[in-house]
């Protein structure tokens, strides 16, 4: 019998060229965003100062991170019962949402816009004109694939029609069941769903633009264009901002003990 | 009085009958298994008591009043399933407290209770332990506990078992009679091994293509199987299609050879009929020079050790019987050996079987 060995040499080697692709364009990153602005040359840390100084930046960052936490509400008070609703009663229409599912995938952002504004065109000017109506609607759409698949995931990682069972024989309603049982056990798939339409929403440009909302990534945009050392900083903020958005979701998502379903499909 | 009465059921999927107007009537605390092969109706019988179906036809009754079309939700029969069912995000405790917080029971209340009913599973040290971190038969007994919580009426167990490997299934088996024995608790078990129904029923029903083929005591059935088809669900049985040759003395004829039984005493000469004798009623020895009265000439073909006794498989004159023996004395009698099977004649029951009727059921041998 062959013993098991550490990692070898190549997989040292795997994990150096990874960790160079993956950080080497940060660090060169980081080092543009300490140039001086006037001569060009390190080092300086003025750009983030600009930054964090600047109220467009705050406001900006304000709108999309509650454009976010909108979006993550509505899809999964939409989709958590919808999907456990399929699984029990209708798995024929599983393949049906599935297929739906892939559709914004498929369809590219700016044709999407182009459709949704003339579909809610005529709406009440409190859902059309404002990003806390039209955009969620649109990002709700945008993020479907990843709540859609990742709730899917945890769905089939449990036994809904035992525990659902279980629970009803011993007295629980319909509602206690979906929130003290099914719930619980599919909440790492749940944060899963979150952080992807955290990270969509965080990062979605063309929906907003073509609609003249002005988000986030807007702000990026138009830093980008005008001043090249402090949207070196911005990028490298927003890029903290994001894993820190996704930081604090799983940190106030976990709980003791249990087994907590999958994360993203993996028991 | 009845305390469960299931009247005249009927469930239909599409074309097919899962349940073809099934009666049952059990009286307070008593045990009764649904046994039967894959397919045979009867976890769907069971899903109707519990709710979770409905029937097509029909009616359901506990303790008097009809609970047909009552949610499950407010039934108050405890379950366990076949699949591990605990909640995996509770502990066991707070799985068997589940059912009592749901009724708004004080904390002391079921602080009590719940202590209790892990203490007569035996896993009161266990009680804040993760599904995940119990073995299969920890889970069952934690499932039992949770679903004695409620104080049901009914207590429903689908093959509750059947994951477990077989000491364990044993040891829980007893338990489960114990523990409802204990209780005083109405009782209806799903099972398709036919050695757990006989060991722990006061009542067992043998299902078949969604009607109930018998109902009786565990003896009973095993003893005096009123159709071709319990004869062969329970325990296992040799079975010789057989045509009455002389009512008045007990003959029949079987395959050329005629032979005395006791039971075909007052049959109508030329009926059809179904020997049955049980492998252990049969007496092998090695064959002699002079033919033995009632018995068959043959050829052990396979010894199966089974422990303390032996299986031996016969064949002879065109039939194919089965004996049990003592392993010592199956010694003396090894493959390919001559032998002489004695049919007793007291010992062997008999069926009638439609003159033109089907032929015999046949089982998937995984059911039986």
């Amino acid at each position: 019998m062959r013993l098991r060995r550490g990692p070898t040499l190549s997989a040292y080697v795997w994990l150096t060229v990874a960790g160079i692709y993956f950080l080497l364009p940060l660090f060169a990153t980081f080092l543009f965003s300490l140039n001086k602005n006037s001569t060009g040359k390190c080092c300086t840390v003025a750009s983030y100062t600009w930054v964090i100084h600047n109220g467009d930046f705050w406001h900006t960052l304000k709108i999309s991170l509650l454009l976010a936490v909108e979006t993550i509400v509505v899809s999964l008070l939409l989709f958590v019962p919808t999907i456990y609703w399929v699984h029990l009663k209708l798995p024929r229409l599983r393949p049906v949402i599935a297929f739906l599912a892939l559709i914004p995938f498929v369809v590219p952002p700016i044709i999407m816009v182009i459709g949704l504004l003339k579909v809610y065109k005529g709406s009440p000017d409190w859902f059309y004109a404002k990003p806390w109506g039209f955009l969620v609607a649109s990002y709700v759409i945008l993020a479907f694939p990843y709540t859609f698949f990742s709730l899917d995931a945890g769905f089939r990682s449990i036994d809904v029609h035992t525990l659902t069972e279980a629970s009803q024989s011993l007295g629980a309603s319909w509602g206690t069941t979906l929130f003290k049982v099914i719930l619980p056990n599919i909440r790492a798939a749940a944060l899963s769903a979150a952080f992807l339409t955290l990270a969509v929403v965080l990062g979605e440009f063309t929906i907003a633009n073509l609609s003249a909302f002005h988000t986030f990534p807007l702000f990026l945009q138009y830093v980008n264009e005008t001043q090249a050392y402090p949207a070196a900083a911005l990028t490298l903020m927003s890029f903290g901002l994001t894993w820190g958005a996704m930081l604090s979701l799983l940190l106030v998502g976990r709980k003791r003990g249990g087994s907590g379903g999958v994360f993203g499909g993996a028991r | 009085m009845a305390y469960l009465e299931l009247q005249n059921l009927h469930r239909d999927f599409g074309t097919v009958k899962a349940l073809n107007g099934i009666d049952i009537s059990l009286g307070e605390g008593e045990f009764l298994s649904l046994l039967g092969p894959s397919g045979c109706g009867k976890t769907t019988a069971l899903r109707l008591v519990a709710g979770f179906d409905r029937p097509n036809r029909g009616s359901i009754v506990v303790d008097g009043k009809d609970v047909t079309n009552v949610a499950p939700s407010k039934r108050d029969m405890g379950m366990v399933f076949q699949a591990y069912s605990l909640f995996p995000n509770m502990t066991a405790r707070q799985n068997v407290e589940f059912g009592l917080r749901i009724r708004g029971r004080d904390k002391a209340d079921r602080g009590k209770r719940v202590g209790d009913l892990l203490e007569l599973v035996g896993l009161g040290h266990a009680a804040d332990r993760y599904p995940h971190q119990l073995s299969g038969g920890m889970q069952q007994r934690v499932a039992l506990a949770r679903a004695l919580a409620i104080e049901p009426r009914v207590l429903l167990l689908d093959e509750p078992l059947s994951a477990l490997d077989a000491k364990v299934r044993v040891q829980l088996r007893e338990e489960i009679r114990r523990i409802q024995l204990e209780l005083g608790i109405t009782t209806l078990y799903v099972t398709h091994d036919q050695e757990e129904a006989l060991a722990v029923s006061d009542h067992v029903a043998v299902m078949y293509g969604g009607v109930i083929e018998q109902m009786g005591a565990p003896a009973e059935m095993y003893t005096a199987p009123a159709t071709p088809f319990v004869a062969e669900f329970i325990g296992t049985m040799n079975r010789l299609e057989a045509t009455v040759t002389d009512g008045s003395q007990g003959d029949v004829e079987h395959a050329g050879m005629r032979l005395r039984v006791d039971a075909a005493r007052g049959r109508r000469n030329g009926e059809r009929v179904l020997v049955l004798i049980r492998p252990e009623s049969l007496e092998l020895e090695a064959a002699t020079n002079g033919a033995a009265p009632n018995a068959f000439a043959g050829e052990v073909l396979t010894q199966t050790f089974l422990g303390p006794v032996t299986r031996l498989k016969v064949s002879g004159s065109g039939t194919n019987l089965i004996a049990d023996m003592s392993t010592a004395r199956a010694a003396a009698l090894p493959v390919g050996a001559r032998v002489i099977a004695k049919i007793p004649s007291e010992g062997a029951k008999l069926l009638s079987l439609p003159d033109d009727g089907p032929g015999l059921p046949v089982l998937d041998p995984d059911d039986q």
